[in-house]
């Protein structure tokens, strides 16, 4: 199967030609709409100046991924700025989802940065509280938090659609954005999470990712409570997945990475089996081939921290994209 | 949830949550005194009024509740857990973060503010407000009564959204 074809021939970063229906002119969005399963990574940023590091790093997931998140100082640590990341890769003709945590920058600051990014192409964002600074290398530094996820939600859906920032003042020409959140099917209070669910599409999320997924059954019950509040027709699931290197990491993540919930059942086939690293792929390979036939899921978000090399393998192993390819760049 | 891990100073927040149902009577009760003496406390000059008022506001919600003097009391609509007190001060649902025995992620000995808001807002005559979406603080009223502008509270959250 063919990818997205109707980019414009001659230059990778043009915005593809409007659709109605559509809010954005990239390709992740119209993937979605028209019933792909969609693969989505994470890619995580370096600690350079030098825009061949981040070159290199999204070069790996070249044909294998529909979009490539660009995240934003994630786990509290410093890294190059997701403005910067996505506007170096979005002229290379990656299609890229900005994550914009609320934990570094106030309201003025984040539609800002918006206006900036729509207008260097960014066609995705991201919206995500974000980690606490004690989670990262700064932990002295001054919490923001002037919005949460929702109202910046709010915020965007309102800029793009009503061509106003949130004092009122218009906006000149509005951002073309697809909006997307964050979801944790994994943590409590979890018979809240499918209305946390709907109050994130209320307010804008046209498209969200989970957190990593290691408990099928718990997805399960998630997606069967979404789908009965019929909130998969109305937003796009994509659900995260990532292999695990060792039991040592695992329990390691388990412990010290807020949110990441993983069955001891799980640690105990990893700790018993001869080759960690090869059963960690295996077992997501597994969680993959499972959770692309849940009803409601409408793609994966492949996290491989640290052994991004690997993403592809898993990918291809666990057949999601059923043959199809992702964008490439032309030789 | 493991009930002993937490630590005492937070029983109180506990006892608020669980007693939502009444303090949302009371609430129910003391609003209408609130809004008649609106007109009051605008003849005597809201700035003369504030200062007692917030006195006497903060002595009884910082026991209750550890309240934080917003200035824009949402406990209706968070199950009478008060949202300033989580870390990131959400005021729109709990982080992704929550411990699996829902302590918070950011202060494991601390029961997460919106594991709590949930169990209160179950106990809530008008429990589905949880589900309405607040908007963000406006930080001008941080350090004010919130009682001196009883009606403030309308314009705070959206009902356009789907309750569920
Ligand atoms: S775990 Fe709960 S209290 Fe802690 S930061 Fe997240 S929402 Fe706030």
């Amino acid at each position: 199967m063919e990818p997205v074809s109707d980019a414009v021939p001659g230059d990778p970063a043009a915005a593809l030609p409007p659709l109605p229906g559509h809010n954005s002119r990239g390709r992740l969005e119209r993937l979605l709409r028209r019933g792909d399963f969609v693969v989505t990574a994470e890619l995580s940023p370096p600690d350079s100046a030098d825009p061949e590091d981040v070159y290199r790093r999204a070069a790996v997931f070249e044909g294998w991924v529909d979009a490539l998140n660009a995240t934003d100082g994630s786990g509290a640590n410093c890294h190059m700025s997701s403005v910067a990341v996505c506007a170096l890769l979005n002229r290379l003709g990656f299609a890229l989802v900005m994550q914009v945590s609320c934990r570094d920058h106030n309201r003025i600051a984040i539609q800002g940065n918006v206006l900036g990014a729509a207008a260097m192409g960014v066609c995705n964002i991201l919206c995500l509280t974000g980690d606490g600074v004690e989670a990262g290398d700064h932990p002295d530094a001054k919490p923001v938090f002037d919005l949460d996820s929702i109202s910046l939600l709010d915020t965007l859906r309102a800029m793009r659609d009503e061509s106003r920032f949130m004092s009122g003042r218009l906006i000149n020409t509005p951002p073309q954005i697809f909006l997307g959140a964050a979801i944790n099917p994994f943590a409590p209070p979890l018979d809240y999470r499918p209305h946390h669910l709907a109050k994130k599409i209320a307010a804008g999320a046209q498209f969200v990712q989970s957190q990593y997924c290691f408990d099928v059954p718990r997805l399960r019950e998630y997606m069967a409570q979404v789908t009965d509040l019929g909130l998969h027709e109305e937003c796009f699931v994509l659900i995260g997945v990532g292999p695990l290197a060792s039991a040592g990491a695992g329990a390691w993540l388990r412990s010290n990475v807020a949110g990441v919930h993983i069955p001891d059942a799980l640690l105990d086939r990893m700790r018993k089996c001869g080759d960690p690293q090869r059963e960690g792929r295996n077992i997501c390979v597994e969680i993959m081939e499972q959770v692309r036939e849940i009803e409601g899921v409408a793609g994966v978000h492949v996290m491989a921290y640290r052994q991004e090399e690997m993403a592809a393998e898993i990918i291809q192993r666990s057949h999601v994209l059923k043959g199809r390819r992702p964008w490439k760049r032309q030789p | 949830m493991g009930e002993n891990v937490f630590r005492s100073p937070y029983q109180m927040r506990r006892w608020s949550v669980r007693h939502a149902h009444l303090l949302e009577t009371i609430y129910g009760l003391f609003h209408p005194v609130l809004r008649l003496l609106t007109p009051l406390w605008r003849t005597i000059g809201l700035t003369r009024v504030e200062k007692p008022l917030l006195v006497i506001e903060n002595a009884i919600k910082a026991r209750l509740f550890d309240c934080q003097t917003c200035g824009q009391c949402v406990l209706g609509q968070t199950g009478m857990s008060c949202p300033m007190n989580c870390p990131k001060s959400l005021r729109n649902g709990p982080c992704g973060g929550v411990r699996d025995n829902g302590a918070c992620e950011l202060d494991g000995e601390m029961p997460c503010v919106w594991v709590l808001a949930w169990q209160g807002s179950r106990r809530m005559r008008h429990g589905q407000n949880i589900l309405d979406r607040l908007q963000p603080l406006d930080h001008r009223r941080i350090g004010h009564s919130s009682w001196l502008e009883a009606d403030a509270l309308a314009g705070q959250s959206k009902r356009d959204g789907r309750r569920v």
